[in-house]
């Protein structure tokens, strides 16, 4: 059995790429994803629901995990993906990362982990504590694959990951599996995300395009997969699954200082340099006099 | 050599055992004192060196252990995880007059048992419902306090909110106190956390919250007793002879104190300070705020007693001053009479003393009524100012030692191999296994009051029935027997 996950900043549409790549995926391998998100967005491509129950707020709702049945979480969705989400706390109280520990811990006791080839997670936005962690640690995911696009803040989230991924590969084994540039049109952006994965010694594993197509098939609450399973953008899908499941170069990766990705920006025109920045600021005081 | 230099060459001997690292940091909180050098002096507030033995405790200790939790007819809860809560149940022996579940509650324990569940979605409404219970349960208790522990800060509980609206309903005080253990260095923090929530929560609102004892009149002798805690009836003698002299108590923060008494303090002419480390914030708020005075004073052994007391009648007229002097010739032939039982028993005895907030200097010089001596002294979380009060009461040659370590202390012990180990809990039976007779400063061991006249016979008594217990003849400590 392997195990992946989808990292990647919040609203970069990682979980529709993920469920996306995991439709495909299905049609090869039997798969289970694992949402690891308090917003529960990434099992509701597969199950056609707004979001489905979460471990942590039934366990909330009946006193503890333990009150609670795999079945009533663990839902089977579109051919067959099994999906169950971790849940979390509502914003700004308690502790969303170690809702995806409890969650996690879960799982494993009760036995989801049997007759499968791969598990999903689909993981909130950047590292940003331990708990978000989890699943790349010891025993969970063996290979990241990071969603991003060529805007600085994507970018700067995948080189954090890629961080949170170089502390556990030497203890638990955990590699980088390749960055997926998920379209914004943005200049130049297969060229920027080429440069990034140079710098953090992995690879671009795919460029998926942008088409409208993927917010239709969102309005229906479908993967593309399922919805127009012959358009091409479906077929962009079923090559990231197939690159996927036969990638075998998994890096540690080497993330870069701030400043570096900040002069990868300047060279690729998105930001200007330091004299560029005083000039402007200069020629802005000369006019306000 | 001298005995400095011997003490000095000794700290060497002790320090060797430390990696080179550990060794320099430790260094710099020993030393030996001499009178005539003002550079002596040791380090203190620090973090302590991992790796070592250290007795110290956290800011939730200091808050509500030492702090709030005497406060006997409010509800003190312990935010969290059940385990701090639980290990901390009664261990100060802050005595209260009361019926305990019903209008006083300091024997009692309560938490909100924080659960997985209450960690991952947050403890607030947990917090809520217990308060709302508690107010059925207890509708006695004058107020609630909220201390923190370790995961109510991770998480960010929002307890001052939960505080607010609580206070609102049920029109009593709710206090949220911030004392996360992993805060600060020490107990130490926790107490000042307390102290800043009594002048942020309870100050600004004492006049809405106070309920005058029926026909009172303010005095020019109203007083207030700060941080006597009431270990083991401390405060009780100490009031005795404040009231002797002429004054009136109106309030004890916090040793067997309401929090009507709390709120009355703003009242005093005057705040005594016992323990200073632990209260001298609120002191120095209150002398801000209403012009309060405070002055520290130490009712350990006679010779103090008398002092402090003459220092308290001096901020008062000749009539308090002349009150004083009676008393103190009251309890004269008291006093000489236990001298007089006990000193040719301790004579010359020696000590080495590691406690907390005052006595590792308050209670040196009711040794030396006794004709006893202390060789070595520390504080577990003291600053400077506790080590520049303690030069006043201590002589040449005596060893120092802040945030003392296991090895250090067992060290020292076995080089001076002083008649006493005047210490805590978690050190007792490690003295007591080298042969070494001990009394626990922290709880009195189970004894007390040592505070004040009363006091003083029961301290005698009890170092008397420590250091002179036959049984100490009988066992011999572990590299004698060999």
């Amino acid at each position: 059995m392997r195990q992946i996950a989808f990292y990647g900043k919040g609203g970069i549409g990682k979980s529709t790429t993920s469920q996306n790549t995991i439709a495909a995926l299905s049609e090869t391998l039997r798969v289970m994803i694992v949402g690891c998100d308090p917003k529960a967005d990434s099992t509701r491509l597969m199950l056609h629901t707004k979001a489905q129950t979460t471990i942590l707020s039934l366990a909330a709702e009946r006193g503890a995990v333990e009150d609670i049945e795999l079945e009533e979480v663990l839902l089977t969705g579109y051919n067959n993906v099994r999906c169950v989400e971790s849940g979390g706390p509502e914003p700004g109280v308690g502790c969303a990362g170690r809702g995806i520990i409890t969650a996690i811990n879960f799982l494993e006791e009760e036995g989801a982990y049997e007759d499968l080839d791969l598990v999903s997670y689909d993981v909130l936005g950047d590292v940003v504590c331990g708990g978000f962690a989890m699943p790349i640690r010891e025993g969970k995911a063996q290979e990241i694959y990071i969603v991003t696009s060529g805007e600085m803040m994507a970018m700067y989230a995948a080189n954090n990951i890629a961080r949170g991924i170089l502390k556990y590969a030497q203890s638990g084994g955990v590699r980088l599996g390749g960055l997926i540039c998920n379209s914004r049109k943005v200049d130049k952006e297969i060229e920027l995300i080429e440069a990034l994965a140079d710098r953090l010694g992995t690879k671009m594993i795919h460029y998926v395009p942008r088409d409208n197509v993927v917010q239709r098939a969102e309005l229906r609450r479908m993967t593309v997969i399922e919805y127009e399973p012959d358009h091409p953008q479906a077929q962009e899908y079923r090559t990231l699954a197939r690159k996927i499941e036969h990638n075998k170069d998994l890096v540690i990766p080497t993330p870069i200082t701030m400043d570096e990705l900040e002069e990868l920006l300047v060279e690729f025109g998105f930001m200007d340099s330091d004299e560029e920045y005083k000039k402007v600021l200069a020629a802005d005081k000369a006019t306000a006099v | 050599m001298t005995y400095i230099e011997d003490n000095k060459e000794l700290i060497k001997e002790v320090l060797d055992a430390y990696p080179e690292k550990a060794a320099k940091r430790r260094s710099k909180h020993l030393d030996v004192y001499e009178e005539d050098n003002s550079k002596c002096g040791v380090k203190s507030n620090k973090k302590s060196v991992p790796g070592v033995m250290t007795t110290r405790g956290c800011a939730y200790a200091g808050a509500k252990g030492v702090v709030w939790g005497p406060v006997k007819d409010m509800i003190h809860i312990s935010h969290g995880p059940v385990g701090c809560g639980y290990y901390s149940w009664s261990g100060r022996r802050n005595y209260y007059v009361g019926t305990t579940g019903v209008d006083t509650f300091g024997t009692m324990q309560f938490t909100s048992d924080f659960q997985e569940r209450d960690i991952v979605f947050g403890g607030d409404k947990k917090l809520a419902k217990l308060i709302d219970e508690l107010e059925v349960l207890f509708p006695l208790s004058q107020g609630t306090t909220i201390e923190s522990e370790c995961p109510v800060g991770l998480i960010g509980d929002d307890i001052e909110a939960v505080a607010r609206k609580k206070a609102d309903e049920t029109k009593k005080p709710v206090v949220p106190v911030r004392c996360e253990g992993f805060r600060g260095v020490s107990q130490s923090l926790g107490h000042h956390i307390a102290n800043d929530t009594v002048r942020d929560w309870v100050l600004p609102k004492a006049d809405e919250y106070r309920k005058l004892p029926e026909g009172f009149e303010p005095s020019p002798y109203d007083v207030n007793i700060i941080g006597d805690y009431n270990i083991g009836g401390d405060a009780w003698p100490s009031r005795m002879l404040l009231e002797a002299i002429g004054l009136r108590v109106i309030s004890q923060f916090s040793g067997d104190g309401s929090f009507n008494e709390t709120v009355m303090t703003p009242l005093a002419k005057l705040n005594l300070i016992h323990c200073y480390r632990s209260m001298n914030y609120i002191c120095r708020h209150m002398e801000e705020k209403y012009g309060i005075g405070w002055l520290e004073y130490n009712f350990f052994g006679p010779t103090q007693i008398a002092k402090s007391l003459r220092k308290i009648a001096a901020q008062f007229d000749e009539t308090i001053q002349a009150n004083a002097e009676k008393v103190i010739a009251q309890y004269q032939t008291d006093m000489d009479a236990i001298i007089e039982q006990y000193r040719p028993r301790l004579e010359g005895r020696t000590v080495m003393m590691m406690v907390g907030g005052l006595r590792p200097r308050h209670v040196i010089p009711a040794f030396e009524d006794l004709g006893m001596e202390v060789i070595g002294t520390g504080y577990e979380f003291g600053h400077n100012d506790d080590y520049k009060r303690t030069e006043d009461y201590i002589k040449d040659g005596t060893i120092l030692y802040d945030d003392v370590s296991g090895h250090e202390f067992e060290e020292f012990a076995k080089k001076l191999n002083p008649d006493l180990i005047a210490a805590g809990i978690k050190e007792k039976y490690v003295f007591q296994k080298m042969a070494l007779p001990f009394r626990q400063m922290h709880s009195w061991d189970y004894s007390g009051p040592y505070h004040g006249y009363h006091g003083f016979a029961v301290f005698a008594r009890d170092m008397d029935l420590a250091i002179n217990n036959p049984t100490w003849s009988l066992i011999k400590n572990p590299w004698e027997a060999k």
